[in-house]
């Protein structure tokens, strides 16, 4: 009786998760070329970037707020890390001015830049009390704008061979893009789990006036929480630059509900205070294995759109159901 | 017509882990106060959510007015003449006392094919309800302009105005001051002798005693029985509610007060209406005891020596030095302690497990190379807590909020013990907590002053302040009206002070 109830809840739980499980062994059964290498490959590419945004986002989500600019910010980040680094024989280069500059320089400049942005969600959103939803939705603008200025509009290319083996290149089988997640991956489980500020996190996410009461830093912590977040979307929209040989205005359109989505399949509560790296990983792996599959089965892209629509909002009905239960 | 207007049999209810109603009953006759009691956790207020269709009960039944019904949902209870005032008010600041009131059943009228809201009866109607219940406001203000313990009232005019036959009373007085109370018993005479039969829960024995007919006694969940309001007393209340004797409600104290170590002077708030000019002193090992009536400000006081509120004028000195406190961390690095008055709200982070709940407040203790932490040195902290304190907590890892009241407050308690403060500021620390834990609570209150920590305790409780401070410091509207020394308080001496209005 137990047992069969524990079945229950663990189904309840992570419906979704099974659902495109089910879904995944029907399309490997349906086509030909799915459970592949190359296809495994594609899927590990596909979700380094998308991961390291869904770190990002995630102390947002953790500390009950949200980032909206995340996508826009990974395309300006992908943009500048593009103006940096275009191969200095190629005709339209954007700013022919700029001398040679060594990828891990641009890289660290894209992120302090970036980085910059988020202080500024940070203070906006915890000294000014600005609601994370409106703060973030007027910097997604902001960024846009700002984007537009200065690419002039126009989609860039010709990237230096150094800066595009940072997508391509693997060491041994594993690529590179995998390292970086897995750095990435590795820094923020430490974070969450074993630092002072990972514990200020969860309890402002878990009640934030008590947070304060018990001596939080709360400010600090959000400021730093944005921050943090910012340089992910710089270190995601380098990557993301190399990895499609080009970057324009459009570079990670959407990217934040996709990340928000894959932490709330994750389990990244939308009550605040919960969350786990662990989650947040099969979270983004699910919503691209969706995604896949969705290619795979020949599904107009259109309807694409829909379905991924749809996993948003029932992840988080889901969520919000375990907590509704609870009463 | 049967003897009763309603009764609930055998009403079983379970939640995941907990079966919160086990064979529960109860009968309430037409024109009676009938009082349910019981510790917290007895099942009161889930036998009043199943009256009032909130919850559906797992098994049982309830008979009223002779017929075997089911209540579907609050609306149904409504539409049948059973009205609730819940414990935690749900109000609507932003919207006029009328809309309020009439919330969900809106009069209407017909425009052409159109349905629009009536809102001239609406005001109509509302300023009739407030009239019934003797309350002279305005139904077009905002409800926000009005105090807690008037928005209270305004929530008991909204179940009368349902012309209810039933009305069930959770905790109604929790927040109102002494007159309101009697303008509340008052209109509880009226409508018992209009017939109504009325369901009142609370902790206050004496209201119970002098309001109710009828008491119900609950325990565990179960029905224990029910007694005439005459032939019980508060020590007999108590031990059918805890089910066993309590010889002493009190612990024997050890601690002697020595020299004067925390001082208050002329301390005030930024806010004019709020404390104002206070000057008061605490010994290393006493117990102050902080009395007053609702609206006393005393919650603000000690939320503005923390650092929670701002203060324009005033001193807080520790054995001399000048503290400077605009934000809780000061306080806490001044090893000033607060317990908060709302547990749930300012005091525990639910979701979060209890070792995480007791090391917030301390975690630049376990920092290895001023980054990372010492898992293991957290863990001992937590066990060296449980033991001590007698948590009765699953794990270290077990969400905070699973616990119960009386163990919440115990981890909150272990949070600043970890701090080591030598100020304590314990904002109400015994509300919310059932008998058996309180004692438990005031035996650590104890023995943190025997060890030479300088309490101070906000309580409402008259019992509590008499039976566990050294000296009583009274407030009445933001001022310190007087001290009262612990031996010779009692309730006369500190409601006179506690009244002391200015003219």
């Amino acid at each position: 009786m137990e047992k069969k109830l524990d079945i229950k809840k663990f189904a309840s739980n992570n419906a979704i998760i099974i659902l495109i499980a089910l879904l995944a062994i029907g399309t490997g059964i349906t086509s030909k070329n799915f459970f592949t290498i190359n296809n495994f490959k594609n899927l590990v590419l596909n979700v380094s970037p998308r991961f390291i945004i869904a770190c990002g986002v995630s102390g947002c989500l953790i500390t009950k707020g949200t980032d909206l600019s995340a996508g826009r910010a990974v395309g300006f980040g992908a943009c500048l890390a593009a103006m940096m680094l275009q191969a200095a024989d190629y005709a339209a280069k954007m700013l022919p001015w700029l001398p040679e500059i060594p990828w891990p320089v641009a890289l660290i400049v894209t992120m302090l830049i970036m980085g910059a942005f988020g202080a500024i969600n940070g203070v906006v959103i915890s000294v000014l009390k600005v609601p994370p939803f409106i703060a973030t939705l007027g910097m997604q603008t902001i960024i846009y704008g700002l984007c537009s200025l200065i690419t002039n509009n126009q989609p860039m290319g010709g990237f230096k061979k150094t800066y595009l083996s940072v997508a391509s290149g693997s060491l041994g089988p594993i690529p590179f893009l995998m390292i970086f997640a897995l750095i990435i991956g590795c820094y923020f489980w430490f974070l969450y789990n074993k630092t002072r500020h990972g514990k200020y996190m969860y309890a402002i996410g878990g009640n934030e006036s008590a947070a304060q009461v018990a001596g939080v830093n709360v400010k600090g912590t959000l400021i730093r929480i944005y921050v943090l977040a910012g340089m992910m979307y710089g270190l995601a929209g380098f990557l993301v630059g190399a990895k499609a040989g080009g970057a324009s205005t459009a570079t990670g359109q959407g990217y934040e509900l996709e990340a928000i989505a894959a932490c709330t399949i994750g389990g990244v509560s939308a009550n605040g205070g919960v969350g786990k790296i662990s989650g947040i990983l099969i979270g983004v792996m699910v919503f691209e294995i969706l995604k896949i599959c969705l290619q795979f089965l020949g599904v107009d892209p259109a309807y694409t759109y829909i379905a991924q629509g749809l996993v948003i909002i029932v992840a988080v009905a889901l969520d919000l159901r375990k907590y509704l239960a609870k009463k | 017509m049967s003897e009763y207007r309603l009764e609930m049999r055998n009403v079983v209810k379970a939640f995941p882990g907990v079966l919160a109603l086990n064979q529960a009953q109860l009968k309430l006759r037409p024109g009676t106060v009938h009082a349910l009691m019981g510790e917290n956790g007895a099942g009161k207020s889930t036998l009043m959510k199943c009256m009032f269709g909130i919850y559906h009960m797992d098994e049982g039944e309830v008979i009223y007015e002779g017929n075997k019904v089911e209540i579907k949902g609050p609306l149904d209870a409504l539409n049948r003449g059973i009205a609730m005032v819940h414990q935690e008010l749900q109000p609507i600041p932003e919207r006029s006392i009328g809309e309020n009131i009439f919330v969900g059943r809106y009069p209407t009228k017909k425009v052409g094919p159109v349905t629009l809201v009536d809102h001239d009866k609406m005001y109509e109607d509302a300023a009739k309800v407030l009239k019934e219940v003797h309350l002279n406001y305005d139904p077009k203000a905002k409800l926000g302009s009005l105090s807690v313990s008037q928005m209270q009232l305004v929530e008991i005019a909204k179940a009368v105005s349902a012309d209810c036959r039933v009305l069930i009373l959770d905790e109604p007085t929790s927040s109102l001051t002494a007159a309101e109370v009697e303008a509340l018993f008052a209109i509880i005479d009226e409508l018992r002798a209009k017939g109504v039969s009325i369901v009142y829960i609370s902790h206050k024995m004496d209201e119970i005693l002098r309001i109710s007919d009828e008491v119900t006694i609950m325990r565990d969940g179960q029905y224990i029985g029910t007694w005439e309001a005459k032939e019980l007393t508060t020590d007999r209340i108590i031990t059918l509610m805890v089910g066993r004797e309590l010889s002493n409600l009190y612990p024997k104290r050890e601690n002697v007060p020595g020299e004067v170590v925390f001082e208050v002077k002329d301390f005030t708030s930024i806010n004019p209406r709020s404390f104002r000019n206070v000057t008061f002193d605490v010994r290393k090992g006493e117990i102050l005891g902080v009395a007053g009536l609702v609206g006393a400000q005393r919650t603000e006081l000690m939320e503005g020596l923390f650092g929670l509120r701002a203060h324009t004028k005033g001193t807080i000195t520790y054995k001399g030095k000048t503290l400077n406190i605009s934000q809780p961390k000061n306080a806490i690095d001044n090893k000033i302690a607060m317990l908060t008055e709302d547990r749930r709200a300012t005091g525990i982070l639910g979701v979060l497990s209890v070792a995480d709940n007791v090391s917030i407040a301390s975690l630049n203790q376990y920092l290895i190379g001023n980054f990372m932490l010492d898992d293991a040195k957290i863990e001992k902290l937590v066990q060296d807590n449980v033991a001590k304190l007698s948590i009765k907590t699953p794990s270290s890892k077990t969400q905070i909020q699973s616990l119960s009241g009386g163990n919440q407050q115990k981890v909150l308690i272990s949070r600043w013990l970890a701090n080591d403060p030598d100020v304590f500021i314990m904002d109400e620390p015994t509300r919310g907590i059932d008998v058996g834990a309180k004692y438990e609570i005031y035996c650590i209150i104890a023995e943190m002053a025997r060890q030479g920590k300088s309490i101070i305790m906000i309580s409402s409780e008259m019992g509590e302040l008499i039976g566990m401070s050294d000296r009583i410091m009274v407030m009445c509207d933001g001022r310190v009206t007087g001290f009262i020394d612990g031996k010779e308080a009692n309730q006369e001496n500190i409601m006179a002070l506690a009244t002391q209005f200015e003219k």
